[in-house]
């Protein structure tokens, strides 16, 4: 076959950014822009995406840390200086506050003078997956679908050209699904919005196939890119599927499949963080390679995430690596490449199937948000990220650089550890407060506490969120006012952990070693080796704690684990009630110095100061020597795979304090 | 390690029943200490908490039923109305041990909102260990030192059958939460220990008809078994949905009315008797087997020793036979 003549159009390259501040995060973008980047994706600090202000106690250590923090409609028309949204595609990571920041976002282009009508772009808005990985839901899921289909409703009439949800499987394979789990569990929670928005009184049945048209998923890319190519060409079938016979939608351009993605960053390696460059680039062609089943838009991370920020020239080589394959390879010359190969076409029909019965399944349960509160997709997340990693610990699963090939010289890269990362301003947060009073001091309150007085009336009334919100946006309401009203309204919410069903790991001969170990210090202490397992802060991020909860228990050790956003002060008081041996804290947000810091020293006024506490995170060495410094025991990075050694470890730092 | 020696345990007494939180954490893993001289102190330092009336003020609930039921989320909903009257609260949640590695996952079911952590709400879970059958004296004596800080002490504990048995042992009154649906009653029908709970709920009423039929089935073997159950009480079926804050001020009353009931009619006493003689009998079985417990004339004797006590409490009584036992042994 002869290639065409007119090449495919390419994907839209973006780069997921945003750090310290809407001014140094707008100079990005529009560097960015001005390097051949053709869309934007906002990355917001954890404070605005679990709708805090940047002064909440709450929010202590986490402004501009993972990304922007925007709590007014300052932040967002200074986020957006002299990008013109009306041509812009922007896509926003945001959930639980979605509404508010789509809000902002309206309000700040109106304020630019483009029509909504005009904005093109995409909110995140899929709860379901923060409860299962990511961490930053806020209120319980019968309230959160009905905030995720209020935008659906809203923007498939004033929008129309808005992806109102992007439903992202890419989370649960960072969370450790399979293939099968990562479809099923993603359709499963379409299913789920869709049957809410078909429900509604002001979306007419005529709307739905716009309203399904309009999905669009955001996909994981891992390291075995030929089963994923396989698993995006199922989903496209998969999709279709649904939306004939589920939804009776006939237009095939309403039935197209469409998704975003960012390649994996759960098999990014700390050591050798090179080879990293060369996974990122194969990852890649898992969702390009089959141009039927060719994502939307691609972000790639930084070859030195696992290490720190990344800084502009990583993300640049992100971004490199995208033109080069799309400019300078031929892959947009061909049609779909694999059309007629038997072993693409078994694969893809094998996962299909697989995935359908898990789908029914979950939706025999009664759909993604039941099967949220029973536990089950958490439960079996937990079970296939604990497989996993024995794998990897056991060399079933190879991982150049940390469990094979492990000799290396030195990395030129990294020669000079502290500038191979970006380090967030530390006045980032003081300046941020600061220009957040100098905002609040200038409102009108007559106008605020209206626009409040409103939301909450329609938040009661059941009417859609967004009107009121937009309003609330212009009137200078701010992230935290906003999420406190909608809190007072639906409560608050803690999801299942999963860890406490999940099964007891096949006994090996490491297991036994530490098995006795425990059963001999319990002993020696008189009862059983007690543990916290604690996320303090607002990272939801909670694979790392969840794992290391199993295996603590796996090896005979009474683990305590409550979950995530605990404070330090309830973290200290959890230990204290509960009588443990040690404390172990897992930090992925970069505000690890300031949270373990007042762990510390909240322990050492309550008397427990003996108590001894190891971290695990993204620590660059340099805050790692500082935390060392200030007590703590044992610092664990990306590159300490081997959960098993880590609870010998633990075993020693806790015979050690007791002696 | 830091040498098993014993106690002096008077300073960490007066801290307890000043009310300091930390001496209760403290008690707390000194209770749960294996080692030969640690347990004598903790039963010491029991021993001095009971002479002090106001050390046992607190009410002792257990909250028990099938996994799944939603004991947490129930008893969660409880203890903020309870906190809402100011009064200080106490729990044990006791979580099963994996068989095999002797490992457990804690707190994963008893999770605290917020606003419980925020208002002091103190929890200590515990696992039930390889401890068969002897769960009880390691919460009773947990039981004991919290009921010297907290006005309410509740225990929750999962399972059908045998951990019933323990727990109306336990508590001054029992409430069972039973889900719709889910066959419990019928196996808790099954297991012939309908007469033990004092309050009876069926939780999740928001499923509607679903939790009206469980309810009308528990009724209906309820009064089956009524003819068995004490006299003077008659447990109450209620109706609660954790979920919508439905029927919890029922269930608080419900308990107050129990509590009244068993301290007017003299079942509050009769059952923590019971508690103590059941104490004293695994506590020492446990620790030195029935050929220990011969060395003292069988477990039989137990409870005549119990009364001969005067002041001396059950904590104070197993101390002491310890020590004979372990005197016997040495003679031989």
């Amino acid at each position: 076959m002869s290639s065409p003549a007119v090449p495919d159009r390419p994907w839209l390259i973006r780069t997921y950014s945003g750090h310290s501040s809407a001014a140094a995060s707008n100079t990005l973008y529009r560097s960015n822009l001005a390097r051949g980047q053709t869309g934007l994706s906002v990355a917001f600090d954890l404070p605005t995406q679990t709708g805090y202000d940047s002064d909440h106690p709450l929010a202590r250590g986490e402004v501009g840390k993972v990304g922007v923090p925007v709590c007014h409609i300052g932040d967002m028309d200074t986020l957006f200086d002299q990008i013109p949204l009306d041509r812009m595609n922007t896509s926003m990571t945001i959930n639980a506050t979605a509404a508010w920041l789509l809000a902002l976002y309206v309000a700040a282009a109106q304020r630019q003078g483009a029509g909504t009508h005009e904005l093109q772009g995409t909110t995140q808005n899929d709860i379901v997956k923060e409860y299962l990985s990511r961490g930053t839901y806020v209120f319980p899921p019968e309230a959160s679908i009905r905030l995720t289909s209020d935008i659906v409703a809203y923007t498939v009439n004033e929008i129309p050209k808005w992806n109102p949800i992007n439903i992202c499987s890419y989370h649960l394979q960072e969370a450790g699904a399979t293939p099968v789990q990562e479809i099923a569990f993603a359709m499963a929670n379409a299913v789920t919005v869709l049957d809410t928005v078909q429900n509604r009184d002001d979306v007419s049945p005529d709307a739905l196939p716009r309203v399904f048209g309009r999905i669009s998923f955001f996909l994981n890319a891992g390291i075995r890119f030929v089963e994923e190519t396989c698993k995006c060409r199922a989903m496209n079938q998969l999709w279709e599927e649904i939306g004939r016979d589920r939804y009776g939608i006939t237009d095939a351009k309403m039935l197209r499949f469409r998704y975003g993605v960012q390649v994996n960053s759960l098999g990014l390696s700390e050591a050798q963080p090179e080879n990293n460059i060369v996974r990122i680039a194969l990852e890649s062609l898992g969702v390009t390679l089959s141009k039927e089943a060719r994502t939307r838009s691609l972000q790639l991370p930084a070859w030195n995430e696992a290490l720190g920020l990344p800084r502009p020239w990583d993300q640049q080589l992100a971004l490199r690596t995208q033109q080069i394959l799309a400019f300078e390879t031929d892959l947009l010359e061909y049609p779909d490449i694999f059309k007629g190969s038997h072993v693409i076409e078994g694969r893809t029909a094998e996962l299909v199937e697989e995935a359908r019965e898990e789908l029914n399944k979950v939706l025999d349960m009664g759909g993604a948000v039941s099967a949220v509160e029973n536990a089950y997709m958490k439960q079996a997340l937990v079970e296939s990220h604990t497989r996993r990693i024995r794998a990897i610990e056991d060399g079933g699963q190879t991982v150049v650089g940390v469990n094979r090939f492990e000799e290396s010289v030195d990395s030129p890269l990294i020669e000079d550890s502290d500038k191979a990362i970006l380090k967030v301003d530390d006045d980032a947060e003081r300046e941020q407060v600061e220009r957040l009073n100098a905002f609040r001091n200038q409102r009108n309150p007559k106008e605020v506490e209206s626009a409040l007085a409103n939301l909450e009336d329609a938040v009661k009334n059941g009417q859609n969120i967004l009107p009121p919100s937009i309003q609330a946006a212009g009137a200078g309401v701010t992230t935290g006012e906003w999420s406190d009203t909608l809190r007072q309204i639906f409560g608050e919410y803690r999801a299942p952990t999963g860890v406490g069903a999940a099964h007891t790991a096949p006994s090996s001969e490491n297991i036994e070693g530490v098995r006795k170990r425990v059963d001999e210090v319990s002993l020696e202490l008189g009862r059983r080796l007690k543990i916290l397992v604690g996320k303090p802060g607002l990272d939801g991020h909670s694979n790392g704690a969840e794992q290391i909860a199993v295996k603590a228990r796996d090896v005979g050790m009474e683990v305590v684990y409550d979950g995530i956003r605990l404070t330090p002060d309830e973290i200290i008081q959890s230990a204290r009630d509960e009588g443990v041996h040690v404390i172990g804290l897992s930090i992925l947000s970069g505000s690890h110095t300031v949270l373990v810091k007042e762990v510390l020293e909240g322990l050492q006024k309550q008397g427990l100061k003996d108590l001894p506490v190891i971290v695990g995170g993204i620590i660059p060495e340099d805050d790692a020597a500082t935390l060392r410094q200030a007590g703590v025991k044992r610092i664990y990075t990306p590159k300490d795979f081997d959960l098993t050694q880590i609870m010998n470890e633990l075993v020693d730092v806790v015979r050690a304090e007791n002696t | 390690m830091k040498p098993d020696k014993p106690l002096d345990v008077a300073p960490l007494l007066e801290r307890l029943l000043a009310g300091d939180r930390t001496a209760i954490a403290e008690a707390l893993n000194l209770v749960d200490d294996q080692r030969s001289a640690q347990r004598e102190s903790a039963l010491e330092l029991l021993d001095g908490l009971a002479i002090h009336k106001e050390a046992q003020r607190a009410h002792v609930v257990g909250f028990t039923g099938a996994p799944g039921a939603g004991k947490s989320s129930l008893l969660n909903a409880l203890v903020e109305t309870l906190r809402e009257h100011s009064l200080r609260i106490g729990i044990i949640a006791v979580d099963p041990s994996s068989q095999r590695s002797g490992g457990a996952l804690l707190g994963d079911r008893m999770r605290l909102s917020a606003s419980a952590r925020e208002a002091g709400i103190f929890l200590r879970s515990m696992a039930a260990r390889d401890r068969l059958g002897g769960l009880a004296d390691a919460t009773r004596a947990s039981t004991a030192v919290l009921s010297a800080g907290f006005d309410w002490v509740f225990i929750e504990t999962v399972g059908i059958g045998q951990s019933e048995c323990e727990v109306a042992q336990l508590v001054d009154t029992l409430v069972f939460v039973a889900q719709p649906g889910a066959g419990d009653t019928l196996q808790f029908m099954k297991a012939g220990i309908l007469e033990l709970p004092d309050i009876f709920v069926v939780n999740k009423s928001d499923t509607g008809a679903e939790a009206e039929r469980t309810r009308s089935e528990l009724g209906g073997a309820l009064q089956l078994a009524e003819a068995q159950a004490a006299a003077g009480w008659t447990p109450p079926l209620l109706s609660a949905s954790a979920r919508d804050r439905v029927g919890i001020d029922e269930i608080q009353t419900q308990i107050e009315a129990h509590r009244q009931h068993s301290r007017e009619s003299g079942e509050f006493a009769r059952r923590r008797e019971a508690g103590q003689l059941a104490f004293a009998t695994e506590s020492l079985s446990r620790r030195y087997g029935e050929w220990g417990l011969a060395q003292i004339g069988g477990a039989g004797t137990l409870s005549g020793r119990l009364e001969q006590a005067g002041e001396r409490s059950a904590f104070g009584v197993v101390l002491d036979l310890g020590r004979e036992i372990e005197n016997a042994l040495r003679g031989k």
